[in-house]
């Protein structure tokens, strides 16, 4: 077997003692160890992340000040600005890129990539990947993927401008737009190999759960962060081949002359030859990916907010089961309602009814989570840790933009509310700050098994604070814009009557938007900081958890454990089982009769 | 210059919070780890609850003065139901959203570290984790069952006395057609679109001749229109918020929408008490450099008022026949041709 191999190649590398020659190279840059891998997409992410923000500050300060003059960021971004106003094709560039940074990756590749590469061996008892050359090789498609992003943006013709969305025809014709020149074209050659390098992530996820976990360590007793990313990878497998597809037959379109996506198309005075096309398909094909997508971006903060908020309170996760099967009801359900991103484009009724009630059935099983990580807070112990109050605002955050969802799934309230700025509230809250909150827990919490040293709390707490009242000062207003009627993708709402009237709200929106992106900051320099010169890690446990990744050595080389693997007894989540002895009992403590006994009552 | 300095400023209060945070950790290490946890509970908790009354406090304050001032009056008759089904989901998930918030403030408050305290072992509960997957999927089919029941009137087939006007979407503006006398929309075939004729309309059909173009949309009061909604180049989306309609223009497939309006400019002048207030067109779909900016006035005014405008219009076949004919000066004969099949 391929993962038994793999298993004695990472164990004989031990056995050499750990110390066969490691250059920097080999280490920190070629590094086939999964941790490293991990640490790689945080950084990578983190960058994009800090590049993503500050697209939508410069583009927030367009919204606020309209009419004003910025000679100063005409001076940094010469190429954006037009006689000190931004101008519409960069505020569409810039739009477009957000979206797509954010989304793609930062929240998919980076998140995912992350956690999944750390945690999964780490917490099943694997000394890696069950493919460490593939998983190398994810990352570096990854970034061979950024650099050719990042090249799009110093284009004379303007980056990729027809959202992240990249709806044709308006992404295919250069006559519609100049960012659909070579702008797009080096978008779809990104977006090529980010989906090839998802793709190899994710096999590799897959396998490396259901084939490497270590000896007791069944299904049902992983940590719901291992079950979070084996779905994330599960649905990731299923729906970036659509994208692909989507994205082959637009490249045709736009080099070869091809008519998927295009039909009677009159442009510029000319009417081209197109003819047959549907540009509807497109949408069709970019939301089958497109919806599962929002939960392979939520999914992996779910898992982590689950199994913090179980940490820190001191009690077991609430509903195990429950969790799993919300997981997988949504894994299903995710891939029934991609077309309630379209309920407007002409489709027939009966099939957008159709969509609209899958589409809030899926409400359901994220509202049983959202209650069953209510009830494991419940009269549990809760040590307020960093990571716990980003878990605990991650849930405020899932809440909030969760309902909101319920008003989009129907269809009815729908013809009002889409692609206005309600969409924009709903999305930003349920996924983009609860996303960035799950990524956040989890760095704080895991950082002394990345680092072997601690963050700094006080900055950490500023950090969340900030971010946690800033980011609902950004978010809900866009509600209110939403509900009067307000458009999203408008470079200047002073034109019309209906638009004009909300300049405050998008003032305190601007102006929060600013706050908050220079409060990450906080969070760079505490990271940076602290992995350098943080306090110490002394104990192998710090926080007192369950899972196998604080069995290992503080700092665990290639490989993770010294000796042979652990062996796994019981489920993760025993906190305060019993009135005597320490809260907390580790996987590898054998079971006990008080154990038996424990079980046999809580079944009655 | 100016942007130096911000800089420089930002960078010094990083310092200065990240010096505060160094202190802070160096005190707090050296006492015993439980207290310390016990400490930082208490306090973070106090601030984790006293952030979430601020954030009710505001929540509860602008959705009480932005609710009624922001919403434009619905102007439609289905409007007013979507209006009604907004507040439903609104008081629903309003109350789903305060009970939960509140809970988990509370229980991140009160049950916040206490060194002598256990907290309780309580893995699962089965009949409870039954009852909340069934009660939120009944509530949320009421909710669906509510909607689609509107939805499907909605999308039904528009009455035949409405009035047929056609949308086209292009970069960056509308062009507006209407029935004429008829009330039917003459022909289009794409391959006969050229600068003068872009919408590429067939004037050998009939009823294209009484068809006019108009710089504005005028529709009478409680009358139902049908607008038939395309585009000539990328996708754009036909937008009347105050009509709660919206319908995506696409090049290449024709959609619809129908709706009748329930008030007029004037009064809607008075409601809005802006006297310089107008109904408009807007595009909802990026569309380009210009998506912002795609305005048609529209104007809503009584039976009479849209009967003398509609007398005033000239048939856009007709303004323009010299030049039609230029081209073809066959055309004339082709249209009684056409017409009457039964002479060739
Ligand atoms: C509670 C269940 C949810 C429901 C019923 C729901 C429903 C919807 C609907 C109907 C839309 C389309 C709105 C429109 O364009 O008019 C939408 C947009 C969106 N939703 Fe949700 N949603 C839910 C949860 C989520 C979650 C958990 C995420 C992400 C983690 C998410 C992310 C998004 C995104 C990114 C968009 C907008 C995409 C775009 O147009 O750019 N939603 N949602
Ligand atoms: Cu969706
Ligand atoms: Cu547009």
């Amino acid at each position: 077997m391929v993962t038994s191999a793999t298993g004695e190649h990472a164990l004989s590398m031990i056995g050499a003692g750990g110390h066969h020659k490691e250059t920097f190279i080999t280490k920190y840059i070629f590094s086939t160890d999964h941790k490293m891998i991990g640490k790689q997409f945080l950084f990578t992410g983190m960058a994009w992340a800090v590049i993503g923000g500050l697209f939508s500050v410069l583009f927030r300060v367009q919204l606020a000040w309209p009419d004003e003059t910025f000679p100063f960021l005409e001076q940094i971004f010469s190429n954006w600005f037009d006689e000190g106003h931004m101008t519409p094709e960069a505020y569409y560039a810039l739009v477009t890129m957000h979206g797509t940074i954010m989304v793609f990756f930062v929240l998919t590749a980076s998140l995912s990539g992350t956690f999944a590469n750390f945690l999964i061996p780490l917490q099943i008892g694997a000394r890696d990947m069950a493919s460490p050359i593939m998983n190398a090789l994810s990352y570096w498609l990854f970034v061979l993927s950024s650099l050719i992003m990042l090249a799009s943006i110093f284009l004379p013709t303007g980056m990729a401008s027809a959202g992240w969305t990249i709806y044709p025809p308006l992404s295919i014709l250069p006559q519609a737009s100049s960012g659909s020149g070579m702008g797009m074209t080096l978008w779809l050659v990104s977006m090529v190999f980010f989906i090839a390098s998802q793709l190899l992530a994710g096999i590799n996820y897959i396998s490396t759960v259901l084939n490497l976990r270590t000896k007791g360590m069944l299904m049902t007793r992983m940590p719901l962060t291992v079950w979070a990313l084996f779905f994330t990878a599960v649905v990731g497998l299923l729906s970036f081949p659509v994208l692909f597809s989507a994205a082959v037959l637009l490249v045709f379109d736009k080099g070869l002359g091809t008519s998927f996506y295009l039909s009677d198309i009159f442009i510029g005075g000319k009417a081209l030859g197109y003819s047959g096309g549907n540009a509807i398909l497109f949408q069709h094909l970019f939301w089958f990916l497109g919806h599962p997508e929002v939960y392979i971006v939520i999914l992996p903060a779910m898992g982590i907010v689950s199994e913090i908020l179980s940490i820190s309170s001191r009690k077991p996760v609430f509903g195990y089961k429950a969790m799993i099967l919300s997981l997988l009801g949504i894994v299903v359900l995710s891939f029934l309602v991609w077309a309630h991103h379209m309920f407007v484009t002409g489709m027939n009724p009966f099939l957008g009814s159709v969509f609209a009630l899958f589409t809030l059935l899926i409400a359901v099983p994220s509202s049983v989570k959202v209650f069953n990580w209510l009830t494991t807070i419940w009269r549990g112990n809760i040590k307020m840790t960093v990571a716990a109050v980003f878990s605990l605002g991650f849930v405020s955050m899932f809440i909030s933009g969760g309902l909101t969802g319920i008003w989009l799934g129907n269809a009815t309230v729908d013809i009002q509310l889409h692609d206005t700025y309600f969409v924009i509230g709903h999305f930003h809250l349920v996924m983009g700050v609860a996303a960035f909150f799950g990524m956040f827990a989890g760095i704080y919490h895991w950082f002394p098994k990345m680092f072997g040293r601690f963050m700094n709390e006080t900055l950490g707490y500023i950090h969340f604070f900030i971010t946690f009242i800033g980011g609902y000062l950004i978010f809900w207003p866009m509600h209110y814009l939403g509900m009067s009627g307000v458009p999203r993708r408008y470079y200047d709402f002073n034109e019309f009557h209906a638009f004009n009237e909300y300049h405050d709200m998008n003032l305190l929106i601007s102006v929060s938007a600013i706050v908050v992106f220079a409060a990450q900051f906080i969070f760079v320099i505490n990271f940076f900081y602290s992995m350098k010169k943080g306090r110490k890690s002394t104990e192998l446990n710090p926080w007192k958890a369950n899972t196998l990744e604080w069995t290992t050595p503080i700092e665990p080389g290639h490989g993770n454990w010294l000796g042979e693997l652990p062996t796994v007894y019981r489920w993760p989540y025993d906190y305060s089982k019993f009135e005597e002895g320490p809260d907390f009992i580790p996987q590898t403590v054998p079971l006990t009769e008080a154990d038996i006994e424990s079980d046999k009552r809580l079944l009655h | 210059m100016q942007i130096l300095l911000i800089i420089l400023a930002f960078v010094l209060v990083l310092v200065v919070i990240l010096q505060v945070g160094k202190v802070v950790e160096l005190v707090s290490v050296m006492r015993d780890e439980d207290e310390r946890t016990e400490d930082t509970s208490n306090s973070v908790g106090f601030l984790f609850l006293l952030s979430g009354i601020i954030l009710g406090v505001f929540i509860a304050y602008t959705t009480y003065t932005e609710y009624g001032k922001f919403l434009p009056v619905p102007a439609s008759e289905h409007g007013v139901w979507i209006q009604d089904l907004v507040d439903i989901t609104l008081y629903i998930t309003g109350i789903v959203f305060i009970i939960t918030n509140v809970l988990l403030f509370y229980f991140a408050y009160k049950y916040r570290y206490k060194r002598n305290r256990k907290a309780l072992y309580y893995p699962y509960n089965n009949r409870i984790e039954i009852l909340w997957t069934v009660i939120p999927t009944l509530v949320l089919t009421i909710i669906i069952g509510l909607g689609l029941n509107k939805w499907f009137k909605i999308f039904s087939a528009a009455p035949t006395e409405a009035i047929q006007i056609e949308v086209t979407g292009k970069q960056f503006a509308w062009v507006v057609r209407y029935g004429g006398k008829d009330n039917e929309l003459g022909k289009r075939d794409f391959t006969l679109s050229t600068v003068e004729n872009e919408l590429g309309v067939r004037w050998k059909d009939k009823q294209s001749k009484d068809d006019f173009l108009s710089d504005e949309i005028v529709i009478p009061v409680n009358t139902p229109v049908h607008v038939n909604i395309g585009a000539l180049d990328v996708i754009h989306s036909f937008y009347l918020p105050e009509f709660r309609v919206m319908m995506d223009a696409v090049p290449g497939i024709p959609t619809k929408f129908w709706f009748r309006p329930t008030i007029t400019t004037e009064q809607m002048r008075e409601i809005k008490k802006n006297p310089e207030f107008d109904y408009e067109l807007a595009c909802n779909q990026l569309c380009g450099t210009g998506h912002w900016n795609m305005k048609k006035t529209v104007k809503v005014v009584t039976e009479a008022e849209y009967k003398a405008w509609f007398a005033e219009q000239k048939s856009y076949y007709k303004q323009n026949i010299a030049k039609i004919q230029g081209e073809d000066a066959s055309l004339d004969n082709d249209v009684i041709a056409e017409a009457n099949p039964s002479k060739n």
